[in-house]
């Protein structure tokens, strides 16, 4: 290679730099961006949607409040479909935080997804707050990630609890989703502390997710004749087994988590579901104002009865956008680094960082699912409460404390 | 034991679903040479119409109703017709109301002649111009009408899934020894079996049939017989494609949840099925589905769900070894 050629190749790569950098630089006026992301589409595509209206609640009661302003900058959030595929929620999320340069992301709900972008954000420094993925792993992943719910160890042994103590039950069954780590961590925790309380797991039954039909398994399940069946399922699947479980004449009723939580549920399993239970993050006959207020607030935006989805999402951006008030007042200059225009700079990481820190010291924050207080583990501890289906109606059953 | 034979129930209901696609294949490639490898995405199509047929014979019906009602209104004058009319506008307001079994039957044929209408366009628009080029142009044809009908799924209906209403509500019927069987899976069992004797009528016993025959034998022998072998072909895409939208809907009714990939992987399945009985036999369709269907309820009653893809292609791999030709098919030297 000649001088020439080599002083050419140079000359291109540094005005390819500076067309980029003048690319990336100018985005007018500063804004605060949030990234969300949730399977808007797909087998589960109620808990990507009820997380962005739970999301976009809050936003717009900030537009009412303060013009959607936080120290100055306005919010905008940017939401992004993973279409119900972990490997979609990757690639969404370098999306976020590489092009729209957010300064915190939000998603998922399913625990897969969220284990599969949360490595992305903390990688970046950037925090992510999950609202309803329920697997203890999912926060394992670093310190940039948090959660809003429960977890499983403890919903498993809500479940567990409410066979043993209020069904009195000891021979359950077990039927879980092989691909689905929120669903194969549940079973796990439902079985330790099952047996702890002296019952037995009969057998354990495995299924896919997209699978149509299930008589399989069931049929195996019935041979073994037992009291009642754990599903920790996604709410699609659910359906469908209930309705297959029914028609093979199982009557025991079948028990599950907040996988179930979503409006089509009972579209889908219709009348098999009579009977059965799942624990959820709220009931929505819970008379609490703060909670009530929420649903008239989000049925008179959308049009339709919030999930406990959407509860948590809301949650999420609030509980986010107190952690962004708090470090506009405590620390403006910082806080300036997380407006658009310094993405990429020097000035953005420490910024991400003491936001970081400003929301893992989040206490007794008063959201619409609860009181939530992060512990050192950056998991939120509140009591799950346990629903019964009673003539295609979700009523509220009981509270399970910690 | 009774856990094994209702395994054996479930197998057999499930594995006609796949004798029913499976059909499509087999028909195709008797006459054609061809693997339509969009015949799964047929199946798809076919709850898909089948879902929004309720709406369609309700609309159909009131807007009926409404314009007898109108020329009722006009006629009043004229006395036998004008209250005939009426009393039809009435009957035909009340479609949408009627009989659960009738609405059935009326959403099954519409999906099946749906998807009949869809197979002529297809077999006209993307099979016909490739016919005299090489199996293979025809072949990557027919994957790419796959994924046309596949990703204009999406498009229209949406990725998200959708729930098939529930026409028939689900019953038991016990069979004895605690092996029991749902109304819906009767259904299925009776609506296909009915479908293929009249698929072996209308190849055995018809003229059409007859020619049907005579073209998988050799399209030129048959057009010198007088046979139009253009019309022969498109009659097998309407037939096979029929046979598809009936499984579809039959499917639909008893797992409601439908998505446009749905197809993927019966449709694949299907194909293993026609392999397994020997492709271009029709009886030979029906066994592969069966055995395929038993197959796979059996590997995840008794082995691991997780192998419950991986049977179809363990036995497409064991009959291609053992008996290439087919269970039922006749092995045939291939000139070279």
């Amino acid at each position: 290679m000649s001088l020439s050629t080599r002083l050419r190749l140079g000359l291109a790569g540094v005005i390819a730099l500076a067309v980029l950098a003048l690319g990336c630089g100018g985005t007018g006026t500063d804004e605060l961006v949030i990234g969300e992301y949730g399977s808007l589409t797909g087998n589960d595509a109620t808990f990507g949607q009820s997380t962005k209206q739970g999301v976009e609640l809050a936003l717009g009661e900030l537009v009412a409040q303060r013009q959607g302003r936080i120290g100055g900058l306005k919010v905008r959030v940017v939401s992004e479909d993973d279409q119900g595929r972990p490997e979609e929620a990757v690639t969404v999320v370098k999306k976020l935080l590489n092009q729209d340069r957010v300064c915190a992301v939000i998603g998922e709900v399913a625990s897969s997804r969220s284990l599969a972008a949360a490595p992305v954000c903390q990688e970046a420094g950037v925090p992510m707050i999950s609202p309803s993925s329920t697997n203890p792993r999912v926060t394992q992943v670093g310190d940039y990630i948090f959660r809003m719910c429960f977890i499983d160890p403890f919903q498993g042994t809500v479940m567990a609890r409410f066979a043993a103590q209020d069904l009195h039950v000891r021979r359950v069954a077990i039927l879980k989703d092989v691909k689905n780590d929120y669903s194969v961590g549940l079973a796990q925790f439902f079985t330790e502390a099952f047996t702890n309380l002296g019952g037995s797991v009969v057998t354990e039954q495995a299924y896919s997710a997209g699978d149509q039909d299930f008589r399989a398994q069931l049929t195996n399940i019935k041979g073994k004749n037992p009291e009642a069946i754990f599903l920790p399922g996604y709410y699609t699947e659910v359906g469908l087994i209930a309705r297959q479980a029914r028609e093979l004449g199982i009557r025991a009723p079948i028990l599950g988590g907040d996988g179930w939580e979503s409006e089509q549920l009972l579209e889908i399993g219709g009348e098999a579901l009579n009977g059965c239970y799942y624990s959820n993050h709220f009931a929505a006959d819970n008379p609490d104002p703060r909670l009530q207020e929420f649903l008239k607030s989000y049925k008179a935006r959308f049009g339709k009865e919030s999930d406990a989805i959407g509860g948590l999402a809301y949650d999420a951006a609030r509980v986010l956008f107190q952690s962004l008030e708090k470090l506009a007042e405590q620390d403006p200059d910082t806080f300036r680094g997380l407006a658009s225009s310094k993405a990429g700079t020097a000035a953005r990481r420490p910024a991400d960082k003491k936001l970081r820190d400003l929301i893992a010291t989040t206490t007794n924050f008063a959201g619409v699912t609860g009181i939530i207080t992060l512990d050192e583990n950056r998991n939120a501890t509140k009591p799950a409460v346990v629903l019964a289906i009673r003539d295609g109606k979700k009523v509220y059953d009981t509270t399970i404390n910690p | 034991m009774s856990e094994f034979l209702q395994q054996l129930v479930n197998g057999v209901t499930w594995g006609s679903v796949y004798a029913l696609i499976a059909l499509g294949y087999t028909m195709v490639y008797g006459i054609l040479r061809l693997i339509n490898f969009a015949h799964g995405d047929i199946y798809m199509l076919g709850a898909f119409f089948g879902f929004y047929a309720p709406g369609l014979i309700v609309a159909a019906g009131a807007r009926a109703g409404e314009w007898l009602e109108g020329a009722h209104r006009v006629l009043h004058g004229v006395p036998v017709l004008g209250p005939g009319l009426g009393r039809l506008a009435a009957a035909l307001s009340a479609a949408g109301s009627m009989a659960d079994a009738l609405q059935a039957l009326l959403v099954l044929v519409i999906a099946m002649v749906g998807c009949g209408l869809l197979g002529i366009v297809i077999e006209r628009g993307a099979y016909k111009p490739v016919r005299r080029s090489s199996r293979l142009a025809a072949l990557i044809t027919a994957i790419g009408v796959s994924l046309l009908l596949e990703n204009g799924g999406v498009l229209v209906f949406g990725p998200d899934p959708k729930f098939f209403p529930q026409i028939i509500p689900s019953s038991n019927i016990a069979l004895g020894g605690g092996v029991t069987i749902s109304n819906q899976q009767v259904i299925i069992l009776t609506v296909s079996i009915l479908l293929m004797f009249a698929l072996r009528f209308i190849v055995t016993r018809t003229r059409v049939g007859k020619a049907m025959q005579a073209v998988s034998h050799s399209h030129m022998a048959a057009s010198l017989m007088g046979i139009s072998v253009d019309r022969i072909i498109t009659f097998t895409f309407v037939l096979g494609s029929m046979l598809a939208a009936a499984a579809g809907v039959l499917v639909a009714l008893q797992n409601p949840k439908i998505e446009p990939y749905m197809g993927v992987m019966p449709g694949l399945k299907a194909f293993v099925a026609a392999v397994l009985g020997g492709i271009g036999n029709i009886p030979g369709a029906v066994l592969g589905g069966l055995v395929m269907g038993v197959a796979e309820v059996l590997v995840v009653g008794y082995v691991s769900p997780t192998y419950r893809d991986a049977i179809a292609f363990v036995l497409l791999i064991i009959i291609l070894l053992v008996r290439p030709a087919g269970i039922l098919g006749k092995a045939q030297a291939e000139k070279v």
